[in-house]
């Protein structure tokens, strides 16, 4: 094992870093008077409610679940009476159901809870379904289908992803100061039951301590590398660090798993490595609460469900003060309709900013800099994407590769034009899937 | 219920826009300016206030006209003009310059569809438009300093037509004849670093084309130091070959665009009836510039084969 700087990366742009928060200590917040818990906090199939109006129900209670593989268990995250079965619209338009549940503030522990007994591969992964694990850095994929994923002895490298490249984010950061031994634990058990002995940390140099701590856990005999990166952004997006840690490409079309390649979240391995210890599922989690608007910017471990105005009230947020409010962080988060959403499983941070700040700039010409195409990671021209995608061009769009876009934000952010070309890029997408599946039905 | 406002991501943008890059290549010309003004006088200060007054005017005229947004806040027209001027002899008839700055903006530019559409560099196509229809005007050169003496003096030759005779060091300072903006060498690489430092432009690009007009004037005889210091070549392979609507998008488009630059320059130099060619050869390769697009478009990451389009 050793600290190793990574010598290959894809492009990226130089962010703010805005890390305000690097320095402090994750608070609990308070347990707010409701909850709401969306049935849907993962990429997937939404879950059935287990739990009706008028039942009590503890910490750590199955609240949700489905017979479909592809969906994660949802937990109730306070004991106290459900008040009701909502319809819930999430920050992306989905519709589900959601448990209302009025708190009691005592906290009674569902008495069924118990480190889980894992004995092979198989009760491993059921082992994470049943913890509610979800990828935490932001997507929300299932763990269990990425852990059980029908190649997975082609997997030889296992790339934790520490990179926390967004601005003012630095929930991961905390977790790998405050949580080391819980990802030693988590990293351990993934290597044990999945068969895999080389291990790479990839987070970026701006975080020394936290590479430090990360390299005091492992023994020199485990093939372990904490591979330094240059602080660039998209440094944590997938393919990015996959290339930066391993010097893999993964192909379009493939999985990082098809070339022996598995990457997890850090804090993701984190939950697992708590609950293999407690048995506790995935309940509350840590984010980072920033952003212009935000008077004391905090780290909070918040109990999933919670509203989002009651993490402002408790940072101080004065509710004239802000005009706009994330979940994630400023290159690919989502902004929220309304402070009453909850906190979910893969929301890292909350974000606060001034109407003023928030005020979008003029649009003007595009003046063929090529900044765009510069500093693209998947070296796509979304100059010309626009283009392909404003004169409605499906089979140019294919041609450009407009789905291999990641979405990260890159070419908005440069453009000394304010063009919205990560936008038009996501509208690309969706244009040539409906281009693509007309092609289908017509055949 | 109180309301907040939605936009899809990134939420954050960097600093960059159109006008802080023009305003750049402003700062970035100014030495070059200064030189010209101390070593022509009053009279090229003159001329480039008629040339920046007329662009942004065109501009402003034209746009209003043809019913379009009004573009004169991005400072494009002011470079045009500047650049322009600095193509110009200095004892320029000033009803030359205007025409010049109106066929620059209007026609160049703006009737391809203003800033980004043009195919042309403005100021390139406008100095070659004046050329052709005012060719004894354009090629009535000054003397350095014949303004403080009251002289009326006209110069025979610009430094392309007798390099022998011409030291290397007055090429570097400009203490010789040519167009207002180009005789110091030394003046113009200072706004080239400044504009590298800033990331407005690719050293790469000025580095292909001027190292490629060394090198083949070198094997074809010529003194390559003499040859890179004199004429135009600063001036076009800095400030015009690195124009961003007129060059390749991709950083291998640019460098092929500067290596054609570097070679028609010479040609045209060596073997050509015009003694500078560096404007030609920009022109050529301005028409080109699609092509090369088509050629050197990038393969996206994780796509095995080409990516022509």
């Amino acid at each position: 094992m050793a600290i190793v700087r990574a010598k290959r990366r894809l492009a990226g742009a130089h962010v703010p870093h805005h890390k305000n928060t690097e320095q402090m200590e994750t608070q609990r917040c308070p347990i707010p008077p409701r909850v709401v818990i969306p049935l849907l906090q993962h990429m997937g199939t939404p879950c059935d409610p287990l739990v009706k109006k008028g039942d009590m129900v503890l910490v750590g209670q199955k609240i949700g679940d489905s017979s479909h593989p592809f969906s994660v268990p949802i937990h109730a995250s306070c004991s106290g009476i459900v008040a009701e079965i909502a319809e819930y619209r999430n920050v992306l338009g989905v519709s589900c159901k959601a448990v209302v549940i009025d708190t009691d503030g005592e906290q009674r522990i569902d008495p069924s809870i118990a480190p889980p007994i894992i004995q092979d591969r198989e009760s491993f992964l059921s082992a994470v379904r049943e913890s509610g694990a979800v990828g935490l850095g932001g997507a929300g994929f299932p763990t269990h289908i990425k852990l059980g994923y029908q190649d997975i002895d082609r997997v030889d490298k296992l790339v934790i992803n520490a990179a926390e490249c967004e601005p003012y984010i630095t929930s991961d950061y905390r977790t790998c100061i405050e949580d080391t031994q819980a990802i030693a634990d988590g990293i351990h058990l993934i290597c044990r039951y999945l068969g895999i002995q080389k291990v790479y940390i990839g987070i970026e140099d701006n975080k020394p301590l936290a590479i430090e701590r990360l390299n005091s856990l492992f023994s020199p005999a485990e093939d372990v590398s904490i591979v330094s990166l240059k602080s660039l952004y998209p440094q944590g997006a997938e393919k990015s660090i996959i290339y930066a840690t391993c010097g893999v490409i993964v192909p379009k079309g493939k999985l990082p798993a098809d070339c022996g390649v598995l990457v997890i979240n850090v804090s993701t391995v984190a939950h697992l490595g708590n609950y293999l210890k407690a048995g506790m599922p995935l309940i509350a989690r840590r984010i980072t609460v920033d952003g212009d608007a935000v008077g004391k910017p905090s780290n909070l471990h918040v109990l999933i469900g919670t509203p989002i105005r009651a993490v402002l009230d408790f940072c101080k947020v004065p509710e004239n003060s802000y005009g706009k409010v994330l979940m994630g962080g400023p290159m690919m988060g989502t902004a929220v309709e309304s402070v009453e959403m909850p906190v979910i499983k893969n929301n890292n941070a909350i974000l606060a900013f001034t109407e003023k700040s928030a005020q979008l700039p003029q649009t003007t010409a595009c003046i063929r800099c090529g900044k765009c195409i510069g500093i693209c990671p998947m070296k796509l021209m979304p100059a010309r994407l626009e283009k392909a995608y404003d004169t409605r061009n499906p089979e140019l769009l294919m041609k450009l590769h407009v789905d291999l876009c990641i979405n990260c934000g890159c070419c908005s952010f440069i453009c000394p034009a304010k063009r919205h070309l990560a936008q038009k890029n996501q509208l690309g997408k969706v244009l040539l899937k409906e281009y693509q599946s007309k092609g289908v039905s017509n055949k | 219920m109180k309301k907040l406002i939605v936009s899809p991501s990134p939420h954050l943008l960097s600093g960059n826009s159109t006008s802080n890059i023009m305003f750049d290549m402003i700062v970035a010309l100014f030495p070059a300016l200064l030189v010209g003004i101390y070593v022509f006088g009053p009279r090229a200060l003159i001329v480039t206030c008629v040339c920046v007054a007329t662009c942004m005017l065109s501009e402003f005229l034209i746009r209003k006209l043809m019913r379009r947004s009004n573009t004169i806040s991005d400072f494009s027209a002011i470079v045009t003009g500047i650049l322009l001027a600095f193509n110009l002899p200095p004892q320029i008839p000033l009803w030359v310059a205007v025409i010049g700055s109106v066929f620059a903006i209007v026609v160049v530019k703006q009737l391809f569809g203003g800033i980004g559409q043009n195919f042309a560099n403005p100021a390139i196509a406008a100095r070659i438009f004046l050329v052709v229809s005012f060719g004894t005007y354009m090629t009535s050169w000054t003397e350095p300093f014949a303004y403080r003496y009251g002289l009326d003096a006209t110069a025979s030759a610009t430094p392309l037509t007798d390099l022998a005779n011409t030291k290397t060091l007055d090429l570097l300072l400009g203490n010789t004849s040519g167009c207002i903006g180009e005789i110091s060498a030394l003046a113009l690489l200072i706004g080239g670093i400044y504009l590298v430092i800033r990331r407005v432009i690719n050293p790469l690009v000025p580095f292909t084309f001027i190292g490629t007009v060394f090198v083949f004037t070198w094997v074809l005889g010529e003194d390559p130091v003499k040859q890179i210091l004199a004429g135009g070549l600063m001036l076009g392979a800095i400030f015009m070959a690195t124009d961003y609507s007129t060059t390749p998008a991709t950083l291998k488009g640019k460098i092929i665009f500067a290596f054609g630059c570097g070679v028609i320059t010479t040609l045209i130099r060596v073997f050509g009836s015009y003694p500078e060619g560096v404007s030609f050869a920009i022109l050529l390769m301005n028409l080109i510039t699609p092509l090369i697009d088509r050629i050197t478009a990038t393969k996206p990451v994780g796509t095995g084969g080409t990516n022509r389009v």
